[in-house]
């Protein structure tokens, strides 16, 4: 298995990990060629996780915005309520029939850690989830969430408390308990295999969009874009697309304040190569190599690196990456809900914010997908926050 | 300067004891060094602070993030090590997360570090599969990289082994940095395994924070490692840590010659 996307990703890990890592890429390659465990895994996301997701027509959004057709990509309808469930019934079951009997998982908003939660509570493993101690307060709703799916959650106080320090204490973890652990990594990221089998698990994403396009619309789109963070439903979306070289991709990061501010998460914009959570790609970093304190209003677009699968397509020139800023997303959010009657994750919002800039200037025939990655009821309250209105239970 | 294969003298344990740089400042850090070496130190680690030391229990972390505070950089470091080489003889090491050297330039980096008199880098996230690019730019073969072998390393303990350079630093347990109650002794297994093909020296570390422990793994071993027993003095006496660190560190080493 290829451990490199050009010169990007690699295993830069602590010896004590190298075996766990070798071992899941053996039972990886044996696995993603199984029948068996492929029948099984068709048979979970058909009918527990819902899919395939459905692929709706836009149709206000596109009168309103005047240009290209817009269509959403309705990851937000999956059980859990975004594209991470893909990801972790995949992984879930794919450390069962290693033999292992807990799961531990890093979460920024929540999303990868409710879905890894889900996955325990149904297979039957213990499962322990790492959360940036901010972001347990900014989506508290996901914490008992998680809680009540059996899983225990852990507050991390290191670093900055949120997504990378979450990463930090889920590898710590991973380091003092192999053998019966399996570290359920939620994005494109982290030491060979990881972001190979994420990418595999999310593909299923942009497999189902070229089907549905080709159904509902007679062709391929003209433009797919997701949000990115370490980029999981980016690389899903991307992936089936790659050598179709018609095919826009765009990748909307988190640009928080501004990628020209310090208060801003947009790797792309603003980092630089380097070595960081057992990959080589790229990180927003001080002149001194030490990783930067980010920010973003989505939690989980809160992370200073990006998945070295995007960091290739980025040096190839075959992915665009652009900055949104907090602001652009939260409009998005509330035009969205407002147009089409359907909130999208802040995560979401940022894809739905950059396209919402390109559309109008786009010719008609433009077929423009977004990927709804999430749902956005856990951002309710804090959208209401940002907008200075106070919340009472 | 001595060699790191020197400083494991025959019938006697080396003691390689580790101290974050510019914790609380680079001029204590320079005073504890020359301390642990007059008390019996055969290799001091200097540890380049990280943002982010994956590798690192609580006590390590916290030490990083003192020494980030007090503005403690690479350059700073390198200095400090040019300084220390005048006044002490024993190699030095940096411990080091691959990032900050990526950062700096491999080449420039080692070239510096040859320069300071720096003996060899320890890169707990860079395992001996990822060290072709580190190796093949290094400016100087005089400054060792010294692998790690673990408990869970098997058989690739033996390969990795026949690369080593200087010593092989063997991590006692699974687990991150930090003083542990108990120690087992399944590396113990793994050093057999290595020494069956290899003269490497090997040392014990990860966990090691009393004298017992130290004569403990010191059985198994051609020396140990001691790191956050020493760092958790430097939290607490911070400027005023000479002192305490000096009774520690003799402590260790006359346990280790009894």
């Amino acid at each position: 298995m290829k451990d490199r996307f050009g010169p990007y990703g690699g295993r830069f890990i602590p010896e004590t990990l190298m075996s766990a890592v070798l071992e899941l890429e053996q039972a990886y390659a044996h696995y993603k060629e199984d029948p068996a465990f492929n029948a099984e895994l068709t048979e979970l996301l058909t009918n527990y996780a819902g899919r395939p997701s459905s692929l709706y027509y836009a149709e206000k959004m596109t009168r309103d915005l005047g240009g290209a057709r817009i269509w959403l990509k309705r990851e937000d309808l999956n059980h859990t309520g975004s594209h991470k469930i893909n990801n972790v019934l995949g992984q879930v079951l794919l450390a069962k029939k290693m033999g292992k009997t807990r799961v531990i998982a890093e979460t920024g908003a929540g999303q990868h850690g409710v879905a890894t939660a889900t996955a325990a509570a149904l297979m039957d493993m213990e499962c322990e989830v790492f959360m940036g101690k901010e972001d347990t307060e900014r989506q508290a709703l996901n914490v008992f969430r998680m809680e009540l799916l059996g899983s225990k959650v852990n507050a991390v106080t290191s670093g900055t408390m949120t997504l990378k320090d979450a990463v930090n204490a889920a590898m710590r973890e991973w380091v003092s308990r192999i053998d019966d652990t399996h570290y359920v990594l939620g994005s494109v990221m982290g030491p060979h295999p990881f972001p190979t089998i994420v990418r595999d698990f999310q593909a299923i994403i942009g497999r189902e969009i070229k089907a549905q396009m080709l159904a509902q619309a007679g062709k391929l789109p003209d433009i797919v874009a997701a949000c990115v963070g370490g980029g999981s439903n980016a690389m899903g979306t991307f992936f089936d697309f790659i050598e179709d070289t018609s095919v826009r991709l765009i990748g909307c990061e988190a640009a928080g304040e501004g990628a020209d501010t310090p208060r801003t998460a947009a790797t792309i914009a603003t980092g630089s190569e380097g070595v960081f959570h057992g990959m080589k790609s790229l990180f927003c970093q001080d002149e001194q190599g030490q990783i930067a304190p980010v920010y973003s209003i989505s939690a989980g677009l809160d992370y200073p690196g990006i998945g070295p699968e995007h960091a290739y397509l980025h040096s190839i020139g075959r992915a665009e990456y652009v900055p949104v800023t907090d602001e652009e997303s939260v409009v998005a959010f509330e035009y969205l809900s407002r147009t089409e009657g359907i909130i999208p994750a802040v995560e979401s919002a940022h894809a739905v914010a950059y396209v919402m800039k390109i559309a109008p200037a786009l010719p008609a025939d433009t077929d423009v997908v977004i990927t709804l990655s999430g749902r956005g009821d856990k951002d309710v309250a804090q959208i209401a926050r940002y907008r200075g209105i106070t919340l009472e239970e | 300067m001595k060699s790191i294969r020197e400083a494991f003298a025959p019938g006697r344990k080396a003691l390689i004891t580790f101290i974050t740089g510019g914790d609380p400042d680079i001029e204590t850090t320079e005073k504890l060094v020359l301390a642990m070496a007059e008390e019996g130190a055969d290799i001091v680690e200097i540890g380049i602070p990280f943002s982010d030391p994956i590798a690192e229990g609580p006590v390590i972390q916290d030490a990083d993030e003192r020494a980030l505070a007090s503005g403690t950089t690479l350059d700073s470091l390198l200095a400090l090590a040019a300084r220390l080489r005048e006044k002490t003889d024993i190699p030095l090491l940096f411990m080091t997360y691959l990032n900050p050297v990526y950062k700096y330039g491999i080449a420039a980096f080692t070239a510096r570090c040859e320069q300071a008199g720096i003996g060899g880098l320890i890169i707990p996230d860079m395992p001996y599969e990822e060290a072709g690019e580190f190796l093949s730019r290094r400016a100087s073969d005089k400054v060792a990289l010294i692998s790690m072998v673990t408990p869970t390393s098997a058989r690739r303990a033996a390969e990795i082994a026949s690369k080593a350079e200087g010593f092989l630093y063997c991590v006692s347990s699974l687990g991150v940095t930090g003083v542990r109650t108990t120690l087992g002794s399944e590396i113990g297994e793994v050093i057999g395994q290595v020494k069956a093909g290899s003269d490497i020296p090997c040392a014990v570390g990860f966990g090691v924070s009393t004298p017992e422990q130290a004569v403990a793994m010191g059985a198994i071993s051609d020396g140990v490692i001691i790191g956050s027993a020493i760092v958790r003095i430097v939290a607490q006496h911070g400027q005023q840590s000479e002192a305490p660190v000096r009774d520690f560190v003799r402590g260790v080493r006359a346990a280790l010659d009894a």
